[in-house]
């Protein structure tokens, strides 16, 4: 069908729901590890530096944090368009605002994927 | 024994009297087996004949008695006064319409938008009348049955913040009616009313999952439910039409 | 005909309770956007050496940044808590015809939730 293949809100959708299944499932540890663990020294040897490079250089592991760090970014761009739109009436301001959450997503997933590729 | 009193607070505008609407206080005796509705018919017979509303079951499956009671889209038959007793009730029309006079708003939007998701059997093929019936397993049943509940009552689409931001939005009950049909496995009709559902303004995309509509339902449609579905399918028709553009959808 | 429009007040869901809670459900996602920046951030710490990773270390443990952290896991788990318990509108599953109860559905997103979560802290922690 012609008008499902030109709108792209299918393509932010989609993101959205994958990243808010990553979200919902992944973060919470996550943030509890990096947030709370690691920096209060609860675990010392699991975080300290070469354990964690070496953690982090697996290629599994690369492309766990990626979709951790880029998926949820799509699903907060997502959200925070619809959001800001709806919470503060700003329909006009639509299209700008879609640009600049989705555009911060992809940049953001960008500098993640070089980060990660090149440590 | 002393006669109990409701308060009442409705909502009045006359358009050829009013610039601005107005509340009405009305005193109507409270029996704790009365309704909004038998309040308001009250006010009708005895204090005040000038007040416009809908109503006409009383019992909860026409559709007709949509209003805000208190600030929640409400059936006023289905709204006991003893759920707020001794405070007292506000009653409005039913909000994200235009209202036409007391109580009675303008559906003509509502109206519009249901022909246009084809809310009929859509067959490609017509079987010859010799082939007899359609037939239908309970299962085959099941699918959709619960999206084909819907009164009518529009309460959806007062609970709807997309819809009140933005009546162009398809709203809860159209698009659950669609999915009613898109599910029946008599129908064939899926395709055409993809366009429609899908439509980059106004669509089912518009919709953020508030899930209000669902909340007010009276009859269980579950209209959140019907959108996420379609959703997810419309998605998925996406990514094959992107992937496989040749393909027939 | 003419008709009387109501407007909407521009924070319209600032009086209802049913609208907050939908709109602090969707600034959750502002928590995770910034924690993920923080992430992001680590990283790059952990690419630059030690040293800059164990200051950025003593950084998150400086009791503003940790604040943020136990608000951001609060924000994730409502997020979790709200997404696990809308998945079955979007997902209907079908055994042998009958609808499976959402219950059910539920029941088994949060058994995995656990379970991952479990999983991941003992890789990481190990």
């Amino acid at each position: 069908m012609m008008s499902t293949r030109r709108s792209s809100e299918p393509l932010w959708w989609l993101l959205f729901a994958a990243g808010g299944t990553v979200a919902a499932f992944l973060l919470p540890v996550q943030i509890f590890l990096t947030g709370v663990i690691a920096p209060l020294g609860w675990a010392p040897d699991a975080f300290h530096y070469e354990r964690v490079v070496a953690l982090l250089r697996h290629p599994a592991s690369r492309l766990y944090v990626l979709a951790l760090i880029s998926l949820p970014l799509f699903h907060w761009a997502h959200r925070f368009r619809y959001g800001v739109i709806e919470g503060f009436q700003l329909h006009r301001a639509g299209r700008l605002l879609a640009a600049a959450c989705y555009g911060t997503a992809v940049v953001l997933t960008l500098v993640a994927a070089v980060v990660l590729a090149r440590l | 024994m002393a006669h109990l009193v409701q308060a009442m607070e409705i909502f009045r505008y006359h358009p050829e009297r009013d610039a601005e609407p107005v509340f009405q206080r009305y005193d109507v005796p409270y029996r704790d087996d009365w309704v909004v509705l038998d309040a308001i018919n009250y006010i009708k017979d005895h204090v005040d004949g000038t007040l416009a509303y809908r109503w006409s079951c009383r019992m909860g499956v026409c559709g007709s008695c949509g209003m805000m009671i208190n600030g929640a889209p409400r059936l006023s038959c289905a709204t006991f006064l003893k759920e707020f007793y001794p405070r007292p009730i506000r009653v409005e029309p039913l909000a994200n319409f235009p209202v036409q006079r007391d109580l009675v708003i303008a559906l003509d939007d509502f109206i519009a938008k249901l022909p246009r998701i084809a809310p009929w059997i859509v067959r490609e093929n017509e079987p010859p009348l010799a082939a007899g019936e359609f037939r239908q397993t309970p299962e085959q049943l099941d699918r959709y049955k619960q999206f084909s509940m819907c009164i009518n009552c529009m309460l959806c689409y007062a609970a709807c913040p997309v819809y009140g931001l933005r009546p162009v939005f398809l709203g809860p009950a159209t698009i659950a009616l669609a999915q009613r049909y898109n599910l029946d496995s008599r129908d064939q009709g899926q395709a055409g009313r993809e366009a429609v559902l899908t439509s980059d303004d106004g669509g089912i995309w518009d919709c953020t999952l508030v899930g209000e509509c669902t909340t007010v339902c009276p009859a269980h449609v579950d209209p959140a439910a019907a959108i996420q579905q379609a959703k997810l399918r419309g998605a998925l028709r996406w990514v094959q039409n992107v992937l496989l553009p040749w393909g027939r959808a | 005909m003419r008709t009387y429009q109501r407007p909407l007040p521009l924070l319209w869901w600032v009086r209802t309770p049913a609208y907050l809670r939908f709109v602090i459900r969707e600034f959750t996602s502002v928590f995770i956007a910034a924690y993920l920046v923080l992430f992001l951030i680590l990283l790059v710490r952990v690419k630059a050496g030690p040293e800059p990773y164990a200051a950025y270390l003593r950084w998150l443990a400086s009791p503003a940044v940790l604040g943020f952290h136990v608000m951001a896991l609060a924000a994730a788990l409502y997020h979790t808590v709200t997404w696990l318990n809308l998945t079955p509108l979007a997902l209907v599953v079908r055994v042998r015809g009958r609808r499976v109860a959402p219950a059910a559905i539920i029941a088994v997103n949060v058994a995995a939730w656990l379970l991952i979560s479990i999983l991941v802290a003992r890789l990481i922690l190990r």
